[in-house]
């Protein structure tokens, strides 16, 4: 072994370079405050073995980076662990950047001869800061996104060459593949290519300079080994520890009920794959760009020079300022100019960071009671000056108190707003985990795809576009003492559960004539409210449950599978009341009962099942439903694309896919303000088919449609924009 | 002068002034072939430019509430990704139909302080930008103070039959002035 080094050593010189290497003078003794360095470049090394292997899985296109990441996370052992411990130990990289900077600014080791390396240091400082951008890109998330878009775009104010920067960075006008194929080429080539050259000058100066020490030195020279490398070991477990810790996702215990178990669930996380359609306003740079980006909103009202001010000049200044560090430090007081500047530069740094985290979060500690004096104010006057020095007789006092109290509850609700965006963020990235985890696994088109024909996203968002402004949707019980101002107000039936046994119940019950039902619209008035009134309340409330039962069971709900299975009999007995012609089939048509019945009052053969809610939707004046009672509901086939009415039918019916295990039922929720589905857009290419839409639905006859007595309801909702009401016949009454 | 006259030191004075330029040159024409072709590639996305847009269809004329109030809407338009041509959403539009009006206004959904996504507040009527806090008018007007240096930007809308069409582009945020990206 030994004949072996000294062949080595004779060839290669290796046994002085090692001794040159470990056995470096360090005057004064090994110190904690020498760590820093030594635990960037540990980083630095965690990032190339883990970004090496992350590169083996990834693959830059905008149809397969969210896809390939998602891999990562979700179908390879260990990859949560790989991929979090790459995240976080780049976010510990920026903070060990800042703590060697104050090191090296406090101990004055930016000051002849080590001026060059300190100006090299700033350098890899930028570098680490490129590395961190455009790592955040990558997934094409829709975080990486956003944030990407406000960073490239900034670019694009950089005088004369900008929108050429931004253009070459982006790979054209259009985010896509090559912005990513540039990214990533930054990211994995240029970047640390870049980062190990000016890491070997900034260590070779740092040999030939040496440690910077304080004179005098108050303890014995030692050596960089052993000493000096333990406490730089120790500093890295530490390092290392923090960030295993944080791939734990600590943060989130307390809303979660503690830790889940290792896994998917924890490490780096991953949003909803990038959509330039879908609103995201959850946007927010990294955590530790958070200060540029509060920054920006201090130029209100300065135009495009401001933000030249905001995102170029002052931070060129910044970064110049501390370039000149060496320069400045030559004056008599320059060192303590540059420390104080480093502390005021780095507490504007935490105070921006902190003002953006609180701005956002603000609505999480605040009370909604502490705003309930000036909402109503705030509704009423807004920024309306007249109205203002109205209301307060032109005190100018009371005036400015307002605007105080105002700008507070607007604060406040912006916070608000991002809370909200945040967790329905969490919910689409979810949605598109289990899309993308479901045995049909990720077409080729990408994961974007999945979102944008799942009927449990784009569903509340077609219904809050097309159906709202009449609809309510709303989980309410029928005992409630009092109903939500959405039903209230809705002028047609709440479709919460609609054709469910809940819903039905209800439908036949004094409810009919309500908000909750057609209480709103002209069937109040009708033949069916009067038979649900006057007689199906002297039915014996066995015998409406049964029709309830066989009704809803003309859904095939999914959610009701079983229920139905269990309750076949019953179902049976329902099915003969209804198809009795001296109670439903009176009126109705029910399978080969009361066939005469066509055109008179809604066919109930089918009823809620997906073709039957398709054909409503799309022309609710066909004669299978209201050729002539037809309240106000529009054709939706005139407006909109067959596939985005699918997904609104399945979207009432409940019926997508849940992962096994999964809760099915109110997974989502409708709001009033969602914004339109790119499926609505469909709509927009696909050439409406008002032909189509009049045609019988397809595949109308379920199973076992066995038509049977008893009377149900004229039960179809009459769904139209209020402001569609003026232009669509209201022909009102049933 | 013959190479016999030559004094040693003129002799390698001169080859090395040779050998030397001729290393720069032969060393210089190495580097150079293989950058001016990575950087004829590197810069193509400056020679492409965008095509003018066209107008898609977005919706209908009758989806649009009456009462004033901007509804959002995808745009979904041709779209060439290097070596993808697909149909897809390329961005989103608000469409607002002023009381009376028989044509509907567009604006885009980009902000132009610095391209977040516009979002609706409903209760304030105003259009509020999540990012850095612009806030604009329901016509697109700055309300101020906002760091936004321009309104929202307008788009050329026309309406044929029921449909409505918008003529989708995308432009250079962070300036006064409107200038479509290239």
């Amino acid at each position: 072994m030994n004949a072996l080094v000294n062949w080595l050593d004779s060839r290669t010189g290796i046994r002085s370079l090692i001794h040159e290497a470990l056995y470096e003078r360090i005057p004064g003794g090994s110190r904690w405050r020498y760590v820093w360095g030594s635990t960037l470049v540990f980083a630095f090394f965690t990032q190339v073995i883990t970004g090496i292997v992350l590169w083996m899985y990834y693959s830059p296109s905008t149809q397969t980076a969210w896809e390939s990441v998602y891999y990562i996370q979700h179908e390879t052992a260990g990859g949560w662990l790989l991929r979090g411990v790459h995240h976080f130990m780049a976010q510990a990289m920026v903070v060990l950047l800042a703590l060697h900077l104050m090191q090296v600014v406090i101990d004055g080791a930016y000051r002849a001869p080590r001026e060059v390396n300190f100006w090299l240091g700033l350098i890899l400082m930028q570098i680490v800061l490129g590395l961190s951008l455009t790592g955040y890109l990558l997934p094409w998330d829709q975080k990486g996104y956003w944030a990407t878009r406000v960073a490239t775009n900034l670019l694009s104010v950089v005088p004369g060459v900008g929108p050429s920067l931004q253009s070459l960075v982006v790979g054209g006008a259009e985010y896509g593949h090559h912005t990513l194929t540039r990214f990533f080429a930054l990211h994995a080539g240029v970047l640390p290519g870049a980062l190990i050259f000016f890491l070997v000058l900034h260590v070779a100066l740092f040999r030939r300079h040496g440690i910077c020490y304080r004179l005098p030195p108050k303890f014995a020279d030692t050596s960089f080994w052993p000493d000096q490398v333990l406490k730089d070991a120790v500093a890295c477990l530490a390092v290392l520890i923090v960030v295993l810790v944080m791939c734990l996702r600590p943060a989130e215990w307390f809303s979660s009920g503690g830790m889940p178990p290792l896994g998917p669930e924890l490490g780096a996380e991953l949003s909803a794959p990038a959509d330039p359609a879908n609103q995201y306003s959850a946007a927010r740079p990294e955590w530790y760009f958070l200060f540029l980006f509060q920054f920006l909103k201090f130029f209100e009202g300065g135009g495009e020079y401001g933000e030249l001010m905001g995102a170029v000049v002052v931070p060129s200044l910044v970064m110049l300022l501390l370039f000149l560090m060496p320069i400045l430090g030559r004056w008599n007081l320059g060192h303590r100019f540059n420390i104080g500047m480093l502390m005021i530069l780095l507490g504007g740094v935490l105070y921006l960071t902190v003002d953006a985290y609180y701005e956002d979060h603000q609505a999480a500690w605040a009370s909604a009671e502490d705003y309930e004096e000036i909402k109503p104010l705030v509704e009423e006057l807004g920024s309306d000056e007249e109205k203002i020095q109205a209301h307060f007789d032109g005190d100018a006092g009371k005036i400015e108190q307002y605007r105080r109290q105002r700008e507070a509850y607007q604060r406040y609700r912006k916070s608000q707003e991002y809370l909200r965006s945040v967790e329905k963020a969490e919910q689409e990235a979810q949605r598109a985990i289990d899309l993308a985890s479901a045995p049909a696994g990720i077409p080729t088109s990408g994961a974007i795809t999945l979102l944008r024909n799942d009927p449990k996203t784009q569903g509340p968002k077609l219904f809050g576009t097309h159906c709202a402004s009449c609809h309510s949707y709303e989980e309410v019980a029928l005992d409630a003492e009092s109903l939500p101002p959405a039903v209230e107000d809705a002028t047609a039936p709440n479709l919460h559960g609609f054709a469910s046994r809940a819903w039905l119940s209800g439908l036949l019950s004094e409810h009919f004539t309500g908000p909750l039902y057609f209480g709103n619209t002209a069937h109040a008035e009708g033949e069916m409210a009067g038979f649900v009134v006057d007689t199906l309340s002297e039915w014996k409330p066995a015998d409406v449950e049964k029709v309830v039962m066989a009704l809803s069971a003309e859904a095939q709900l999914p959610t009701q599978q079983q229920a139905d299975a269990d309750d076949a009999e019953q179902i049976e007995a329902g099915r003969a009341l209804i198809a009795n012609e001296e109670n439903c089939a009176m009126c109705h048509k029910f399978g080969d009962a009361g066939d005469y019945n066509l055109g008179v009052a809604p066919d109930l053969t089918g009823y809620g099942s997906r073709a039957w809610l398709i054909g409503m939707i799309s022309n609710p004046n066909h004669q299978r439903f209201y050729p002539d009672t037809n309240d106000r509901m529009p054709a939706f086939g005139e407006r909109l694309s067959p596939h985005a009415i699918e997904m609104i039918a399945d979207w009432l019916r409940g019926e997508w896919y849940e992962p096994s295990g999964a809760e099915r039922a109110d997974t989502d929720t409708f709001e009033a303000d969602d914004e339109a589905s790119p499926a609505e857009a469909d709509a927009a290419e696909d050439s409406p088919a008002a032909g189509d839409a009049d045609s019988e639905p397809a595949d109308s006859e379920p199973a076992d449609s066995e038509p049977a007595d008893s009377e149900p309801a004229d039960s179809e909702p009459t769904g139209a924009d209020a402001e569609d009401s003026e232009s669509e016949d209201s022909d009102a009454s049933s | 002068m013959s190479y016999e006259s030559q004094t040693p030191d003129q002799t390698s004075d001169r080859r090395g002034f040779f050998a030397a330029a001729s290393a720069i040159v032969i060393g210089g024409f190495l580097a150079i072939v293989p950058t001016a072709a990575a950087l004829a590639v590197f810069l193509n996305p400056l020679r492409k430019r965008a095509g003018e847009a066209k107008f898609v269809r977005v919706t209908t004329l009758d989806a649009l509430p009456t009462d004033g109030t901007p509804r959002e809407f995808p745009v979904i338009a041709n779209r060439v990704d290097a070596w993808n041509r697909s149909r897809e959403p390329v961005g989103a539009v608000y469409l607002r139909l002023p009381q009376g009006a028989d044509k509907p206004d567009c604006l885009s959904a980009t902000c132009p302080h610095a391209g977040c996504f516009v979002a609706f507040d409903g209760p304030s009527d105003e259009f509020k930008c999540p990012c850095h806090n612009s806030a604009f008018a329901v016509d697109g007007a700055i309300i101020p103070p906002s760091p936004s240096p321009r309104p929202m930007d307008s788009l050329a809308c026309k309406v044929e039959g029921n449909d409505v069409l918008v003529k989708f582009e995308d432009f250079y945020t962070g300036r006064s002035d409107k200038v479509v990206k290239q």
